[in-house]
């Protein structure tokens, strides 16, 4: 057998190994590419269900894309508060529109002051993809989807609103890196159940006035619709969310666009 | 490893060659993954499937590799691996492999991977070396839900994701110990592990590499 020590032959061994693996990586990633997208896409439909309070436990595919085609797919422009065409942001269809990646566009987004940014969101894109459900002509839902920094991430979640536009039906955050047991109780089902008929929005229009309270609502407080409980453990956590709710609802975020709505402007 | 037979070499690492316990290798990815423990068996099978399949591959091709690059030839191997099992968790596991997040990409950097490709896998033939990677895989599952059946438990309530203890924050009376359910709490309970381990098996108890002197009063002046 020939000296295994050349250059020659550790050039060989190394280009030959380069293309076994890089065949292995690519034919994998290439066979698996399908299941994982229908996996991404079953994941936000199931967010955004979760977030209407309309996902049963045990469902199936099947069943979570059934529910999902009651929705409508919107785009928003967050400044006029006005539906735009998904054209305009250069996609065929309003649901392969990603926020989040346009938010990091600089054609796409606004970049925040440190004043008018409680969220701690940096950029926020000008266009929004929202979930509009209605039936025989009435709205019944519409889930905006909503984000901002906790403790030590940011919290990506959904919050869907009844037909009134103000009472919040449910929230619900897919993604946190938040303490476990402590800040991550934000997924806690319990938790979640108070926001459950809570209003946004109070007499003056557009101001929203969600506050998150320690030590329980006080059920004589005249405020006690808009207010709710606070992760106990978790101040930090619980202003995040505070922040980012009344970010998202305000008028840098879907305010505009929620009284539109209410008056059957949109 | 003077004693190579397929049982010596498949069964050796879970208790008396134990690649966390006695190797102290895979710390890391044995502190981040074993909050839950179908999280946690998600991952011990995919650590099996790569120490063995990169095993396997670096035996099959360890006549050919000239010294120089052995090393990186490994790491390829291995990284190649990593990165299959990880398209396959996405594709077919998709809420498991959002839990894990990085870790599985993580498996790359697992000392216990690539200890065994350069110390077994090099020297040995390609059947015994698959072996040799099943067993170190088991060896790292078993400490692995180990603790993560202590964590799931105490910290959560639960096992695998059944409520056995219902907490104070879902209208139980189990008063949950977050501690558990940090990182460091696996530091407790492997180092617990490793005590017991070494009580019932006293040849693992290593020699101490130093000796302290008797204090004498005298040197503090």
């Amino acid at each position: 057998m020939a000296n295994k020590e050349t250059v020659s032959r550790t050039l060989i061994v190394a280009l030959a190994l380069c293309i076994v693996c890089s065949v292995v990586v690519s034919t994998a990633a290439v066979m698996l590419k399908p299941a994982q997208v229908t996996n991404q896409n079953l994941d936000i439909k199931s967010n955004i269900l979760a977030a209407a309070g309309m996902l049963e436990a045990g469902a199936t595919p099947a069943d979570i894309e059934e529910q999902f085609q009651r929705f409508e797919v919107r785009l928003l422009d967050l400044d006029t508060g006005e539906y735009v065409d998904p054209q305009s942001v250069g996609f065929e269809d309003a649901m392969k529109y990603d926020m989040y990646k346009a938010a990091s566009d600089p054609a796409l987004s606004t970049v925040l002051g440190s004043s008018e940014d409680p969220a701690g969101i940096k950029r926020r894109p000008n266009v929004a993809k929202i979930f509009i459900l209605t039936e025989n002509g009435e709205l019944q839902r519409v889930v905006l989807p909503v984000h901002g920094y906790g403790l030590w991430s940011t919290l990506y979640g959904f919050v869907s609103l009844e037909g009134d536009a103000n009472t919040i039906e449910g929230l619900g955050f897919y993604s946190h890196a938040e303490t476990p047991g402590l800040g991550g109780e934000v997924d806690n089902p319990r938790w979640k159940q108070q926001w459950v008929g809570k209003t946004v929005y109070g007499d003056q229009a557009g101001q929203p006035e969600i506050r998150l309270v320690k030590g329980g609502v006080d059920p004589n407080d005249p405020n006690g619709e808009h207010r709710v409980d606070a992760l106990s453990g978790a101040t930090l956590t619980s202003r995040g969310v505070e922040n980012l709710l009344n970010y998202w609802m305000g008028e840098n975020g879907y305010a505009t666009f929620l009284q539109k709505l209410r008056q059957g402007e949109v | 490893m003077a004693d190579t037979s397929a049982k010596q070499v498949l069964f050796g690492p879970i208790f008396s060659n134990n690649p966390i316990a006695l190797q102290i290798l895979g710390i890391c990815s044995a502190l981040a993954v074993t909050t839950s423990l179908n999280v946690t068996i998600v991952m011990c099978i995919s650590v099996i499937a790569v120490t063995a399949f990169s095993n396997l591959a670096v035996s099959l091709v360890r006549t050919q590799i000239p010294n120089s690059i052995r090393i990186i030839v490994q790491m390829t191997i291995i990284a190649s691996l990593v990165i299959v099992v990880d398209q396959v968790l996405k594709a077919y596991a998709y809420e498991i492999s959002k839990q894990l997040s990085v870790f599985v990409g993580l498996i790359i950097t697992n000392c216990i991977v690539m200890g065994r490709a350069e110390g077994f896998a090099m020297k040995n033939g390609p059947a015994l070396s698959f072996l040799d990677g099943i067993g170190n895989g088991l060896g790292y599952s078993v400490m692995l839900l180990f603790i993560a059946f202590f964590r799931e438990l105490l910290g959560a309530g639960s096992l695998f994701g059944i409520t056995l203890l219902p907490t104070i924050n879902e209208g139980g009376w189990y008063v949950p110990n977050g501690l558990l359910l940090l990182p460091p709490s696996a530091f407790f309970i492997i180092g617990l592990a490793i005590w017991g381990l070494r009580a019932w098996k006293p040849d693992q108890v290593e020699e101490a590499d130093y000796k302290m002197s008797r204090h004498k009063a005298k040197e503090a002046f």
